[in-house]
């Protein structure tokens, strides 16, 4: 393999992988915060991709407006779900509000396919997202170079709401105890909504960025992407942010490269996902980034 | 006792409910399966068919002095799900015969059952050969893959002039793998070189990235590459070789002629040479123009894909079936379906050979200015 070549893979793996840790952030943040994976979590990145095909091709608004019109809506959207299929279970045991989520999944799906259709409809991709530049002979889009600045830009927001704001301590007081957080004054209720907003909103974004790239969008396309950030997630340490972006990349960059050195087995590429997957829950379940925490309740 | 009285009361209800459905069934009406992907990967070619076949419908409601009822079954593109919605239409909506489906392997999915249920079915675009193969219940309208994977390859060798061609194949699809085989080994024979395929290349259906596999295929320089696959994916394909600065043509089956084909490869997929069944430019028979005009009038001028005129055909073809065969016996149908010659469809005389295949035109078709335009016709040898 010439360097040309492998570096083409790699920038190829590069962007596949930034797409994977800015949808894992949003999975493993909701995790932080309320110990429950939420499995919807793909469906409202699909939703997010119809927002944006409404926006932009149905009612012609410049992605411009659009795009940030569907990071609100998505926010909304998480919100409700969360208010209305996750806030009635939240003294029940955590496997129920894991099926909720299950449920509202499904729900989301078919919803999805009675409202828009099961026929998969075109995305909107402005063009200076997604025209070329070429670097010697390797060619990469532009939106390659985007992604990653758009993962670390949300990643460092992220990380300032958390650790530097008077909501972001409410936020951690949360995760660590509702009871005593809402003995100490903080509305949980409303900081809950907060992280499922926010949570929602990153998986807007990953859906935009993925509707660019792919420019396809059908109701079960969450499925698969919501499957492989969770697996990037849990490689990372779920609930660590850092290590949903370190998985995401970890993930985009290994499927890339079995496609590369060993183009016979192309077909197992998602299984390479699902076994590294039962590798890390074998022998570091609590992924690399990953803490030791006892776990409560 | 408010509970025997509630039980008896139910099975009663559930009892009525029975011998009504029982009696619908049997009365005035003839009921025909479909049996299409209207939702899923695939839907966008399914709804195509079912156009065409509800046209027909409309263009033809009787048969016999009997109305024709459509049952549609969505097979959701998925193989499980298609041999549960060929067994719902065999065993619970006791259909006279079926037709369908948009997709081989969904079409293979429901083989068996029908072969057991005794059920007469007429593809309309499934081209694997292994659909009809054995199962003497299993018709179709259209042509099979090894002529189709050979037109294109003569098209690749005479007109393109290639010398290397790479594959790229959806390989959970039976029909790309299929017409990949068959394209590959009659691209060996003419170019009389058997390391002419310089890259065969895999990805599975519902991928949306091909980055890995086409800079592979880029590495060995062919001259053409031969995609076969689902629209969409094959949409995608297409569109990122091109980003990635793919320049040699890009060729590939039926399954392209769609408007989702277009709409997902934008200005990436001009110049895409795909063959097929039947242009609009060169209708063959009266019924072509019957279903043409009928078509245009009902959605806005537009013109059919040529599935559409498949799926239209399997219905006008299953019907002259039943007027022959004088009963709505599925046995007798088979028998007279199977005796079909120069039967005047919308795409053409169907002709079916002693394995339940179309003898028929081929049409190559290209992307031009955001439409598919007529290239040229092969004949069959």
């Amino acid at each position: 393999m010439t360097l040309n070549l492998f570096l083409q893979h790699l920038s190829n793996g590069i962007s596949l992988g930034s797409l994977y840790a800015l949808i894992a952030i949003g999975y493993t943040m909701v995790y932080g915060i309320l110990r429950l994976i939420n499995f919807a979590h793909g469906d409202i990145f699909m939703m997010a991709t119809y927002f944006a095909f409404f926006g932009v091709i149905i009612f012609a608004i410049p992605w411009y407006i659009s795009f940030p019109l569907v990071l609100i809506l998505t926010a909304l959207l998480g919100i409700l779900v969360e208010a209305s299929a996750y806030r009635p279970l939240r003294d029940a045991p955590k496997i129920s509000i894991l099926i909720s989520a299950i449920g509202v999944s499904f729900l989301l799906e078919n919803l999805a396919t009675v409202l828009f259709g099961g026929v998969p409809k075109p995305f909107p991709t402005p063009e200076i997202f997604t025209s070329m530049v070429k670097i010697g002979t390797v060619s990469i889009q532009k939106l390659t170079f985007y992604i990653p600045v758009i993962t670390i830009v949300f990643l460092f927001s992220l990380f300032y709401l958390i650790y530097r704001t008077k909501t972001g301590m409410a936020m951690r007081a949360v995760s660590r105890d509702h009871e005593t957080a809402k003995v100490m004054g903080i509305n949980v209720n409303l900081i809950i909504s907060l992280t499922f907003g926010i949570g929602s909103a990153l998986a807007a974004v990953g859906g935009l960025m993925w509707g660019m790239k792919f420019p396809q969008i059908a109701p079960l396309m969450g499925i698969i992407p919501g499957l492989k950030c969770f697996i990037a997630a849990v490689i990372g340490g779920i609930g660590n942010i850092y290590g949903a972006v370190i998985g995401g990349f970890i993930l985009g960059i290994g499927e890339i490269m079995i496609v590369a050195f060993l183009p016979d087995l192309t077909g197992y590429r998602d299984a390479f996902a699902f076994i590294l997957l039962i590798v890390i829950l074998l022998y570091k379940p609590t992924g690399i980034m990953g803490e030791k925490i006892a776990e409560k309740v | 006792m408010k509970r025997t009285v509630f039980l008896i009361a139910a099975s009663l209800l559930l009892l009525s409910l029975a011998v009504f459905t029982c009696f619908a069934g049997t009365n005035e009406v003839i009921k025909i399966g479909v049996f299409e992907p209207m939702t899923g990967a695939n839907a966008g070619g399914g709804q195509l068919e079912v156009d065409g076949i509800i046209l027909a419908n409309k263009l033809y409601p009787t048969v016999l002095g009997k109305k024709v009822e459509l049952v549609i079954a969505d097979n959701k593109s998925d193989k499980v799900e298609a041999a549960t919605a060929a067994a719902r239409l065999v065993e619970k909506d006791k259909v006279t015969a079926i037709i369908g489906s948009w997709g081989s392997s969904l079409s293979m999915a429901a083989g068996d059952i029908v072969k057991k249920g005794k059920v007469p079915t007429v593809g309309a675009s499934c081209t694997n050969p292994l659909v009809t193969q054995g199962n003497e219940f299993y018709f179709r309208v259209c042509f099979i893959d090894p002529f189709q994977g050979t037109v294109m390859a003569n098209y690749a060798f005479s007109k393109l002039k290639a010398k290397k061609a790479a594959i790229i194949q959806e390989v959970s699809n039976d029909y790309a793998v299929g017409l990949a085989k068959f394209f590959g080994d009659s691209f060996k024979k003419l170019t009389k070189n058997p390391k002419s395929i310089v890259a065969i290349s895999n990805y599975n259906t519902g991928d949306q990235d091909f980055s890995a596999q086409l800079t592979n295929v880029m590495s060995k320089n062919p001259d053409v590459i031969f995609a076969p696959g689902n629209f969409t994916e094959s949409a995608l394909v297409i569109s990122q070789a091109r980003k990635l600065g793919i320049k040699c043509p890009i060729i590939g089956g039926d399954t392209w002629e769609t408007q989702h084909f277009l709409d997902i490869g934008k200005s990436d997929v001009e110049g895409a040479v795909f063959s097929t069944f039947f242009a609009t430019e060169k209708p063959i028979t009266k019924e072509s123009q019957k279903f043409l005009t009928a078509y245009r009038e009902a959605n806005k001028g537009n013109d059919p894909a040529a599935v559409t005129a498949l799926g239209y055909d399997a219905y006008i073809l299953i019907l002259d079936a039943i007027k022959r065969a004088g009963s709505t016996d599925r046995v007798k149908i088979r028998e007279q379906l199977a005796k079909t010659k120069d039967f005047p469809g919308a795409a053409g005389f169907i002709t079916l050979d002693e394995n339940r295949n179309a003898v028929k035109n081929a049409v190559i078709k290209q992307v031009k200015n955001g439409k598919f335009v007529y290239l040229d016709t092969i004949q069959p040898k």
